[in-house]
């Protein structure tokens, strides 16, 4: 007979602990009943802010929140618990339901802190915590721009969260005003000096920052808002954020009377269990031994000890790191550890170098022999290492971990870390666990480590370390092509630029060993044909393509091709498309309509080929490259041409990309899309490089992906003109297709690379690596060369004489090939898989 | 009479004219229609000996292993099935993927720069 859990809440936490007990409780021993104030299940509020990004409030939902076809956990969305009775052991919900509880766990979250001014209810001011709250804003911001352009607004609070909400503003085109009552922004994580810089890199974004002032009056004035500061400045403003904090909410448990903390919250022991044995407190609704943690990972932290308490296992909270580190805007902050110097006698040593932009503190022990804590502010690579050397013996002279020769990283690997450091921070995860995985559970892999031990599995600072710790483990992570070559694909690349070899008989005399397969033989093809040398079916290339490559077309499963014109943006003309319906029926071909939007031709045979192109081209198709690893298509919606909407010319700049890059091989396929405004009608952050308008220019997204593992592409750069976008696509593209491995898409690609999404702005923004000059050349050079291979075959009579079915009976008919009707096209028959041989 | 294939020619009753040798890309295949309907793919090693296999991928039914890529896996010659990348030993028609699984041979031989295909 199982027993009844009530939750009140459903947030990260709340979500967890449901996730922790479901996992561990094998036996079912109890039945789980959520209640959620919120209409959608859990989604993640750490990164909120992205929600301005798509407006796509799916895209937050945690991943399983919705508990599909897990009969023992019921979700209620919408209907918050309102009371409870502990003597009847039961809650009543804001609809009357009731429900009696053998547990209850409180997960009520937290609301923001709203400081009692004048005006703080008026219309247009705003609070920032949920979904709903950013919906407002955003139709705030929408009204004030019909009424009169470019809206204003103000964001009360210059922690954490108000600036998260700035970035949110400014996100929407805004550029908001940060009013801060402590003398520097993010006074909780930063000292003065960083704060200082902090302030300056904020300010560079087109944020106006107004410290050491508090927010004193509110007033209406016509349609908008007059905010008055202390310090007596008047900020005329169309809507205005508060975002200074939050509270927890212990209402529930207040109205219940169990005991509450100092500073509010429900008061629980190391177990989280309240002054009630069979209520619970986790997340920022709890105040653990006295202490409110404002932080996802203590939330987590104690839904891992609550579940594992009321399965009967001892588990005690074991206090929390406090370490953050964030990406503000594109500014680096993180602070960890006693980042204040609190500790009596502590030492700090910092490193503040104003010109690029860089501030570093340590605080270290009075004999400078164990770290304590830090701050780091507009570079912060080596936050993972520091921290983990928290409360350890210093590996090497405190100055020498964040000065400017090495840095952390360099100075220190992770042999030097104690077993007990934290390696993955968001799920508490040492390195003597990771290295167990390693050894023990015989874990040879950074994907196998992740879902063995959950590290690196948030937000993946952490996996260069996992790489690093598999490799001091002696696992060599082989990154050999095949049998026939040692080297990766980037490695090989960079030989064959290196030493212009043009043909893989060369390559692997030198450079290989055996005769190559079909593994090598495609991948040095697509290397040999991104350099450049001349047609992919010329001389000894032919062979080594795969066969879509070495037909010009996409092999089917019953043998035949289909054909695939670019078309490109997805634009063509009435008398263009005729064309492509006369020859569907003049070869007798099935047609279909591709997601990249253009026409996709099936059931040509090898025969065919050559004539349907010719057909084609003479009506001024090209190949669409629908066959390689290359670039397919560039979606787009129709942008300001047609739409209401839209806020820039998508078709026009889906057109140009779409003939720049075509042509172009690469490790696998590549996709792009345009959307002509924040809608999103392309689908372009589903693409490897997808490109977004707003009203101030082009916003850019790498490293998207469709398909069966869908990953969002991240902003890499906003708000630039078209010359810009193009000349950063360049590097971009070239960069990735230097240096992926083989059949890596891009998402794949970024996930992996070293240092993620910032080092390849650095790379490909900043020019860290001094190469932009020659990626941008070899996209020219690219772009100079490029001619349609379909011509290149019907103007070559020894390339077109290998498009025979028989070798010794052209123009024979297939025996193999059959079609019947289906919905009036022709679909293959099967003639049945022929008798296999047994040995 | 030059030999390129093994023994196996031996037995062979009737011999097929295909094509010329040149006109076989090394490292590649071309595929020939028997007179009864049967499809055999003459496939060229790197090193210029010439197989006969079926030409259909057993896994698929599709007539295609003529445009598969020719390699070797340990040093086993291979031509991999273009649909879903079977290798099967270009000697004996086995395949390295699925052991339980093979495909017919055919000798081959080559004229007076014509290539030839033998059915037992």
């Amino acid at each position: 007979m199982s027993r009844t859990l009530v939750v009140a809440g459903h947030g990260m936490v709340a979500h967890r602990l449901v996730e922790a007990l479901r996992s561990d409780d094998v036996d079912g021993t109890w039945r789980v009943v959520v209640f959620g104030e919120e209409t959608r299940p859990a989604y993640d509020r750490v990164v909120l802010t992205s929600y301005v990004d798509t407006w796509d409030a799916d895209a937050l939902v945690l991943p399983g929140a919705e508990y599909a076809g897990d009969e023992l956990v019921d979700l209620v969305l919408g209907d918050p618990v309102e009371s409870i009775d502990r003597d009847a052991k039961r809650v009543t919900t804001r609809s009357g339901r009731v429900q009696d509880y053998d547990a209850l766990v409180l997960a009520t979250g937290s609301r923001p802190f709203v400081p009692p001014v004048e005006g703080k209810d008026l219309p247009g001011v705003f609070v920032y915590r949920t979904i709903e709250d950013l919906d407002d804003i955003r139709a705030a911001v929408e009204r004030a721009r019909q009424r009169r352009g470019r809206p204003a607004a103000a964001v009360v609070g210059g922690g954490l969260l108000g600036l998260e909400a700035a970035k949110a503003l400014r996100d929407m085109g805004l550029s908001p005003h940060v009013v801060e009552m402590a003398p520097r922004l993010m006074p909780l994580q930063v000292d003065d000096g960083g704060g200082g810089l902090l302030n300056r890199l904020i300010t560079d974004l087109d944020v106006t920052v107004h410290t050491g002032t508090s927010t004193s009056a509110i007033a209406q004035d016509g349609d908008r808002l007059q905010a008055r500061l202390g310090n007596g400045t008047e900020l005329d403003v169309d809507l205005l954020v508060f975002s200074a904090g939050v509270r927890p909410r212990d209402d529930l448990g207040r109205q219940a009377g169990l005991e509450l903390g100092e500073r509010g919250g429900v008061l629980t022991d190391e177990t989280c269990r309240t002054s009630d044995p069979d209520i619970f407190a986790v997340g920022e609704c709890a105040s653990v031994a006295g202490r409110v943690y404002g932080l996802v990972a203590p939330g987590y932290s104690m839904a891992e000890v609550a579940a594992a308490t009321l399965l009967g296992r001892e588990a005690s909270f074991p206090g929390a790191d406090t370490s953050t580190k964030l990406k503000l805007m594109g500014v680096d902050v993180a602070s960890f550890g006693d980042a204040h110097a609190a500790t009596e006698g502590s030492l700090e040593v910092v490193f503040n170098d104003a010109v690029n932009g860089s501030y570093k503190k340590l605080v270290v022990s009075d004999d400078a022999t164990t770290l304590l804590g830090g701050v780091l502010v507009g570079d912060a690579s080596e936050y993972n290492l520091l921290r983990s050397l928290v409360g350890g013996e210093l590996p090497a002279d405190p100055a020498a971990l964040i000065g400017p020769a090495g840095g952390g990283g360099d100075a220190v690997g992770v042999e030097a870390l104690s077993d007990d450091a934290q390696i993955c921070s968001c799920n508490a995860v040492t390195k003597g666990a990771i290295n167990a995985a390693i050894h023990d559970d015989g874990c040879d892999s950074v994907g196998a480590i992740k879902s063995c031990t959950r590290a690196g599995t948030s937000c993946g600072s952490c996996v260069p370390m996992l790489g690093k710790l598999l490799a001091a483990g002696g696992i060599e992570q082989s990154t050999a092509l095949c049998e026939h070559f040692t080297q990766s694909r980037a490695e090989l690349f960079e030989i064959v630029r290196a030493t212009r070899i043009t043909t893989f008989s060369e390559l692997i005399a030198k450079h290989g060993t055996g005769t190559g397969c079909a593994v090598c033989k495609p991948a040095v093809a697509s290397i040999l044909a991104t350099l450049g040398n001349g047609h992919v079916l010329g001389g000894e290339q032919a062979t080594l393509q795969d066969t879509n490559d070495r037909f010009l077309a996409n092999m089917q499963r019953n043998g035949t091709y289909s054909v695939v014109p670019r078309v490109p943006g997805g634009e063509i003309t009435p008398d263009k498309l005729i064309v492509l319906g006369e020859v569907a029926k003049e070869f007798g071909l099935y047609t279909k309509i591709t997601g990249g939007q253009r026409v996709d031709l099936f059931g040509a045979t090898v025969d065919q080929l050559p004539q349907i192109w010719r057909r084609l081209v003479d009506a001024g198709f090209e190949s669409g490259h629908a066959y390689g690893k290359a670039l397919r298509t560039v979606k787009s919606c129709v942008g300001t041409t047609w739409c209401r909407y839209g806020q820039q010319d998508s078709v026009g700049l889906a057109v140009e990309l779409e003939l720049r890059y075509r042509g172009l091989r690469s490790p696998h396929k590549l996709k792009s899309g345009v959307s002509g405004c924040q809608r999103e009608c392309a689908e372009a952050r589903s693409k490897d490089f997808g490109i977004i308008a707003t009203e101030h220019g082009w916003n850019l997204y790498v490293g998207g992906n469709g398909g069966a593992v869908p990953r969002h592409a991240d902003l890499l750069v906003s708000g630039v003109d078209t010359d810009e976008l193009v000349r950063i696509i360049d590097r971009f593209l070239m960069f990735y297709v230097r240096t992926a491995d083989r059949l890596q898409r891009t998402a794949a690609w970024l996930d992996e690379l070293d240092g993620g999404l910032d080092h390849l702005y650095a790379v490909v923004v900043e020019d860290s690596l001094g190469i932009c000059d020659e990626l941008e050349a070899a996209m020219a050079e690219h772009v100079a060369n490029y001619e349609d291979e379909w011509k290149g075959v019907l103007e070559d009579p020894e390339k077109l004489a290998r498009f025979t079915s028989f070798v010794n009976a052209p123009g024979a008919p297939d025996p193999t090939i059959a079609f019947e009707t289906e919905r009036d096209q022709p679909v293959p028959v099967m003639l049945g898989v022929p008798e296999v041989v047994s040995r | 009479m030059t030999v390129l294939s093994d023994d196996r020619s031996a037995g062979a009753e009737t011999w097929t004219p295909v094509c010329r040798v040149e006109q076989i890309p090394v490292g590649g295949g071309v595929a020939a229609l028997l007179d009864d309907g049967v499809q055999v793919a003459v496939l060229r090693t790197d090193d210029g000996e010439l197989h006969g296999l079926s030409n259909i991928d057993p896994f698929s039914g599709a007539a295609v292993l003529a445009r598969g890529i020719v390699g070797d896996i340990g040093g086993v010659p291979v031509v991999a099935s273009p649909i879903y990348k079977q290798n099967f030993d270009l000697r004996t028609g086995r395949c390295l993927d699925d052991p339980d699984v093979g495909i017919a041979t055919y000798p081959v031989r080559v004229v007076d720069g014509t290539v030839h295909v033998g059915v037992r």
